[in-house]
């Protein structure tokens, strides 16, 4: 049994560590293409992060500037980096880009005339499904306890009529 | 077939008329991006330009008649291709204005004498700042300029031969024409 578990154990471990390794080094990698900008105040430094992490970087598909290694984007890093360095404020950063590069470098679009559907759509949405499920549920509450009507009550009494004729009948037969 | 039953098909309406929406947007350039500059003037610069260190050029320079400003570079492939086009345009009497973007000197001026010069002026931008501040992603990109300094369309990406005749030489005609346009805003490409 124990013969039985190293075998399986020892290579196990094994991978593992490869693939750590592995991983280690693609990390690596990947920080190496992306250059570090150093603020005295830990404030700045988490402002730049943030700003770096939700501004898209125009020129890939989908990255935002602070994961892609691709020129345009470390340009913008180093602006960002320079603003915020100059006192500006997220908002005035935000400008600064959507003015050469438009709104869609923006990973939170603005609420404004064209995105007020995507702002508002979803909570439409749960509103629209709420008063349905209501109403749905109120019509059927309604039906439970309402009394029967009298051209209900006699169509009631004739269909309760004819089945015990029916399984009279029935019984008789059997 | 009652009112209540042709509530059922309010869904099935929805989901197709979304399908239909969504599909007919997954034909879309995924890299067509709306211009941020249309109807904006012509960001401030002040740069030498390719074959004098010394010059220094700004703004003013697309002042008095419309231009072609293109953004290139000689790291730039499709810059290369794109150069017969600029020459036809040249050819053309249009104002040919250069930028060449993150470059050195020797390599643009090399550019230059092995692929044709269609400009008559090439701003010189090795740390891309002009670059920047028109929004340039990569090269190449163009702009076409009016008479006041004003950007009235923006092309990103290479010009075909059929762009040149079909969006390139009408709009320069339509901007051309004094105060004619300049309510309507271009789209760009």
């Amino acid at each position: 049994m124990k013969s039985v578990l190293r075998s399986f154990a020892i290579p196990l471990v094994q991978a593992l560590v490869v693939l750590l390794f592995l991983a280690w080094l693609a990390a690596g990698k990947a920080q190496a293409a992306i250059e570090v900008h150093q603020f005295n105040n830990p404030v700045l430094q988490k402002r730049y992060d943030s700003l770096t992490a939700a501004l898209r970087c125009p020129k890939c598909q989908n990255q935002a500037i602070g994961d892609s290694d691709s020129p345009i984007a470390g340009d913008m890093r180093q602006n960002v980096a320079d603003l915020l360095k100059d006192g500006r404020s997220d908002s005035e950063i935000q400008n600064f880009m959507v003015a050469r590069f438009g709104e869609y470098v923006l990973y939170n679009p603005r609420l404004d005339g064209r995105t007020w559907l995507l702002w508002g759509g979803p909570a439409a949405l749960i509103l629209i499904g709420l008063m349905i499920v209501t109403l749905i549920v109120r019509a059927r509450r309604r039906a439970r306890v309402r009394a029967l009507d009298d051209d209900e009550q006699a169509r009631l009494s004739a269909l309760l009529a004819t089945h015990r004729e029916v399984s009279r009948d029935a019984k008789e037969r059997s | 077939m009652n009112v209540r039953r042709l509530v059922l098909f309010v869904p099935l309406v929805v989901v197709v008329g979304l399908g239909a929406f969504l599909y007919q947007r997954l034909d879309d350039d995924p890299y067509a991006r709306d211009s941020a500059l249309l109807s904006r003037p012509f960001p401030e610069f002040s740069l030498s330009t390719l074959g004098d260190p010394q010059a220094r050029l700004d703004a003013s320079l697309l002042k008095g008649q419309v231009s072609l400003v293109n953004v290139w570079g000689e790291w730039c492939p499709t810059c290369k291709h794109e150069m017969p086009q600029l020459l036809d345009l040249a050819s053309r009497d249009v104002h040919m204005v250069g930028v060449d973007y993150k470059d050195t000197r020797a390599k643009g001026r090399q550019f230059l004498e092995e692929f044709g010069n269609p400009f008559s002026v090439n701003l010189f931008d090795p740390d891309g700042t002009l670059g920047f501040d028109l929004g340039v992603y990569g090269a190449p990109e163009t702009f076409l300029v009016d008479a006041e300094g004003v950007i009235r369309y923006h092309h990103t990406g290479y010009i075909r031969p059929e762009d040149v005749r079909d969006v390139i030489l009408p709009t320069l005609e339509r901007i051309a024409k004094p105060a004619a346009g300049a309510a309507g805003e271009e789209a760009s490409s």
